[in-house]
């Protein structure tokens, strides 16, 4: 089947297997091997990108549900190679170890914000709830966000 | 003059990339040249626990969409291997006479697309003749079944092979006043690195193999692959992309990596091969799986004076590095911090029909130190003294010089009461105690639990030192190379800061280098907790003996006296003392040395010996005695690793460490059904630890360096999770304390919490 996603801004069209999910669509298909796989169960969101500007797990939806949507995954964050205040607080704040659950950390981070601009410790924790990080115990992705809510 | 750049609080270099595009893992390769045309290995499981294999059908597979080809252990021939902890025990890569637990592959389907070759790894048809399954470890330690017959027992190492003594058993306790008994499960849990396994095969035109593995040691993967594809070792080169995290389980290299070149070399094609977490959850080994029977005596004023303790450790399905665990690192660390006169440790191995376990962050001193610091909380609870107070009674003092305990640990430097202390006055202690007895007497429903736990380890037991060489290029950039493998640990940038202390050069004009056999072909990798006290110490001896031999090429270009060169590190040049306007760069002597081979030098530098952290931890819970439900609400983190490199890092793997440990105390365990179905195959029915479970983690400094190496620096990436674990579970149990609760198995589940009130009432 054909689909027309755009990603990070440009326009794709293109010819996809029906059972293609998302996550395979902007991996294999794009090539944008920055959001990853960590599980097979919509538990560790290791996939998570955004879908006209809402946090997905990409392996929750197929390509061609997004059909005709604005999707972002983390490449597509940084503008002129300046990082997204988000990427800037995980750095900053030693938000990353291994870097495998990274990309989707900062997805569904940046859209915690948009939902709640000015989040406690604990709205934070549990807004994270849906993704899993096994380097960092997490207190420093915590910071990394509560970080970036303050420099907006 | 600039001061010292080591013992900041220096930002990750590796970071932009793992924040923009994301790090090249193993299946991200998508442009390898070696990798074009790649197809799909899959692999085919057991679905049952323990069975003789009658036959294997794959005929319906093979004519599947996509199928280039099948392969069971007959077709590739295989020849049983010996296990390197118990030869007697063999086995074949992939099952061919019988299957010892769910998830061991047996046979191999290639395919063009993954999707294909998982299809038809569900129509392969296996006929078993199902065995009794050995769940139990210490069912499996009598039964008359046996998981290798010709190891004539599932017991297949034991602490006395080796020599060492057996217990005692009770009379070992005559004239104690004071006896505790305990047994206590230390339980199977899954690392879950957040990259499940993965690798990647090409055989080249010059007939050599290249092995992309998601691995911690690369340089211990080419003996085993070249052994199962038949090759000398130099026809092997490993390459290690970037890691999605290992936790131990990715040290050593599993069948499915083994295969893989004799694969691709059948199928004429590059192959790839991830597994899915499902897979994971059952392939990638398991960590802990002890079984532990403590006693513990002393007097009644508070003083241990005997202890013994008998390790049951379930290895497995097979005779794997979690074997040997708890005679090697568990058996020599059971002291603890504890200056007990006599003591006793038996460790028994069993082969059950489950994961085969390996080592996992802590590997075997986790293990140790929970069963000391269960058996203190016990002593001190029969002796109705503060647990605290009864640490403090029975610590080792002091010591800046080796001090060797009563089983035979010798450890470098310790100072147990400092920390303990400084833990106490950081976490409020007795303010938390205070707290706790507002609510006791107010019959609160939300009880408050205090866990202290004091502990020392052993880091750096692997290996005794690790290969650097350092290189200058013409451009007056830097190339490091480590044997040492980092996958989330932030060598790229603590590397980078050894080599530019010692050299000049900044931190953003090096280069590290690691995880290439080719490149790096000796190493040990990175596990233990070794890799600043034996990696970055070799770094940082190169380093520095590479801007001596720098001085003398400066010398020969500056027609001066070699004795006269001073290298100026603030601006990375070379001249005479006292003369800087007339100075030679480091590219300068690059191009100079490029016709004698290159500005370089390599070793491989030796350590003294390994290290000891030590510190403190105190957790505070939350436990609703309705529902027995625990929150993790506050943890206080003393981990004392010598020397500190990078702050921002040592913290970092201290609160790693310690939401490792909180899993284990509070919520994970991989469980199996009585016919060793697993039933926490995935992270849906795993209980994987999320932001939401733990608290932010208050980190209190200390630093007793080690005389060991050149830098002071012990290990710092297992302490979290050893201090941590006995603390949470003692403060679980402490909160219930007051209702008659003794002891609460982990993971204390609000299942068990609440069974535990329910039966001490």
């Amino acid at each position: 089947m054909k689909v027309t996603i755009t990603v990070n801004g440009t326009k794709h069209e293109s010819e996809i297997e029906p059972r293609t999910l998302l996550v395979q669509y902007v991996r294999e298909n794009l090539g944008l091997t920055g959001t990853n796989i960590g599980c097979d169960t919509s538990s560790c969101g290791a996939c998570s990108l955004h879908v006209n500007g809402e946090s997905v797990k990409s392996c929750t939806m197929l390509a061609a549900q997004a059909d005709g949507c604005e999707v972002t995954t983390i490449e597509g964050l940084a503008k002129d190679g300046v990082m997204h205040p988000m990427q800037q607080a995980f750095m900053e704040n030693h938000g990353l170890q291994c870097g495998y659950c990274t990309p989707g950390m900062v997805m569904a981070s940046i859209s915690l914000l948009k939902e709640n601009p000015n989040p406690t410790e604990e709205e934070v924790r549990i807004g994270l709830e849906g993704n899993l990080c096994r380097c960092t115990g997490y207190h420093n992705i915590v910071k990394s966000v509560l970080a970036a809510a303050q420099a907006k | 003059m600039g001061g010292s750049i080591l013992g900041n609080r220096v930002l990750r270099k590796e970071d932009p990339k793992f924040l923009t595009t994301g790090g090249q893992y193993v299946d991200d390769l998508l442009d390898e040249p070696l990798l074009k045309d790649a197809v799909h290995v899959t692999y085919a499981r057991s679905s049952v626990a323990h069975g003789r294999i009658l036959s294997i059908d794959t005929s319906e597979a093979a004519q599947m969409p996509g199928i280039i080809a099948v392969f069971t252990g007959a077709d590739l021939a295989l020849e049983p291997v010996p296990s390197a902890f118990n030869p007697a025990a063999t086995r074949t890569l992939l099952a061919m006479d019988k299957v010892r637990y769910v998830g061991e592959p047996l046979a191999i389907i290639v395919s063009e697309t993954r999707e294909q070759g998982e299809d038809a790894s569900e129509a392969i048809i296996v006929d078993y003749d199902v065995l009794e399954a050995l769940v139990d470890v210490e069912q499996a330690m009598t039964s008359s079944v046996h998981l290798y017959e010709a190891c004539g027992s599932n017991v297949v190492f034991d602490s006395t092979f080796l020599g060492m003594p057996a217990n005692t058993g009770d009379a070992y306790f005559e004239g104690c006043e004071v006896v505790v008994k305990g047994r206590y499960v230390n339980q199977r849990v899954a690392p879950c690195p957040l990259e499940v396994r993965g690798a990647a095969a090409a055989w080249g035109p010059d007939g050599r193999l290249t092995q992309w593995l998601s691995t911690q040691h690369a340089q211990g993967a080419p003996a085993p692959i070249a052994a199962a594809n038949g090759v000398d070792v130099s026809q092997v080169r490993v390459k290690t992309p970037d890691v999605g995290g290992g936790f131990g389980a990715k040290i050593g290299t599993y069948p499915e990596d083994l295969l893989l070149g004799v694969v691709a070399k059948r199928v004429g094609r590059p192959v790839r091969w991830r597994e899915t977490r499902s897979e994971s959850m059952v392939g990638l080994g398991h960590g802990r799986a002890q079984l532990q029977y403590i006693t513990i005596g002393g007097s009644r004023d508070g003083k241990v004076t005997h202890y013994q303790f008998h390790a049951i450790q379930d290895s497995g399905a097979w005779v794997d590095m979690g074997t040997i665990l708890a005679p090697f690192m568990t058996r020599p660390m059971s002291s603890g911090v504890y200056a007990i006169p006599n003591i006793e440790c038996h460790t028994t191995s069993v082969v059950t029909n489950t994961t085969p376990t390996v080592a996992y962050r802590g590997a075997g001193r986790p293990e140790a130190t929970a069963a000391i610091e269960r058996a203190m909380d016990m002593f001190a609870a029969e002796i109705g003294m503060d647990a605290a107070e009864v640490r403090r009674i029975n610590l080792i003092p002091k010591f800046m010089e080796p001090h060797t305990t009563a089983i035979g640990g010798t450890y470098d430097v310790g100072d147990y009461e400092e920390s303990l202390n400084r833990t106490l006055a950081a976490s409020d202690y007795a303010g938390w105690r205070k707290k706790q007895a507002e609510r006791r007497a107010n019959n609160d429903p939300k009880q408050l639990g205090i866990g202290v736990s004091v502990y020392v380890e052993i880091t750096g037991g692997v290996g005794t030192g690790e290969s650097a060489k350092v290189e200058v290029l013409e451009d007056g950039s830097a190339r490091v190379y480590t044997g040492t493998s980092p996958h989330g640990q932030g060598h790229d940038t603590s590397w980078s800061m050894l080599a530019s202390e010692q050299t000049g050069i900044p931190m953003d004009k090096i280069e590290l280098v690691w995880g290439d056999t080719d490149l790096v072909p000796i190493g040990s990798g990175t596990m233990g907790s070794r890799s600043l006290q034996q990696g970055g110490n070799a770094v940082y001896s190169v380093a520095g003996t590479l801007a001596e031999k720098a001085k003398a090429v400066a010398a020969r270009l500056l027609e001066a006296n070699e004795a006269d060169i001073v290298l100026d590190k603030d601006q990375g040049i070379f001249h005479v003392a006292g003369t800087p306007a007339v100075s030679k760069t480091w590219a300068d002597l690059a191009v100079a040395e490029k016709s004698t081979g290159g500005l370089v030098h390599s070793d491989v530098i030796g350590v003294t010996g390994p290290t000891f952290p030590f510190g403190a931890h105190v957790g505070i819970v939350e436990v609703d005695t309705e529902t027995g439900k625990v929150t993790h609400i506050a943890h206080y983190a003393c981990d004392d690793a010598g020397t500190v490199l990078n702050p921002m890092l040592l913290e970092g793997q201290i609160h790693g460490g310690v939401a490792q440990g909180a899993a284990q105390a509070l919520m994970e365990e991989v469980r199996y059904d009585e016919d060793g179905n697993p039933i926490t195959s995935n992270l849906a029915d795993y209980a994987f630890i999320s932001a939401a479970e733990l608290p932010s983690v208050t980190v209190i400094h200390m630093e007793t360096p080690t005389p060991n190496n050149l830098i002071g620096a012990k290990g710092i990436g297992e302490s979290g999770t050893i201090g941590s674990t006995p603390a949470l579970q003692s403060a679980v149990i402490d909160a219930v304390s007051h209702l008659g609760v003794r002891h609460i198995d982990m993971p204390t589940t609000a299942e068990r919490v609440w069974s535990a009130i329910q039966q001490a009432r």
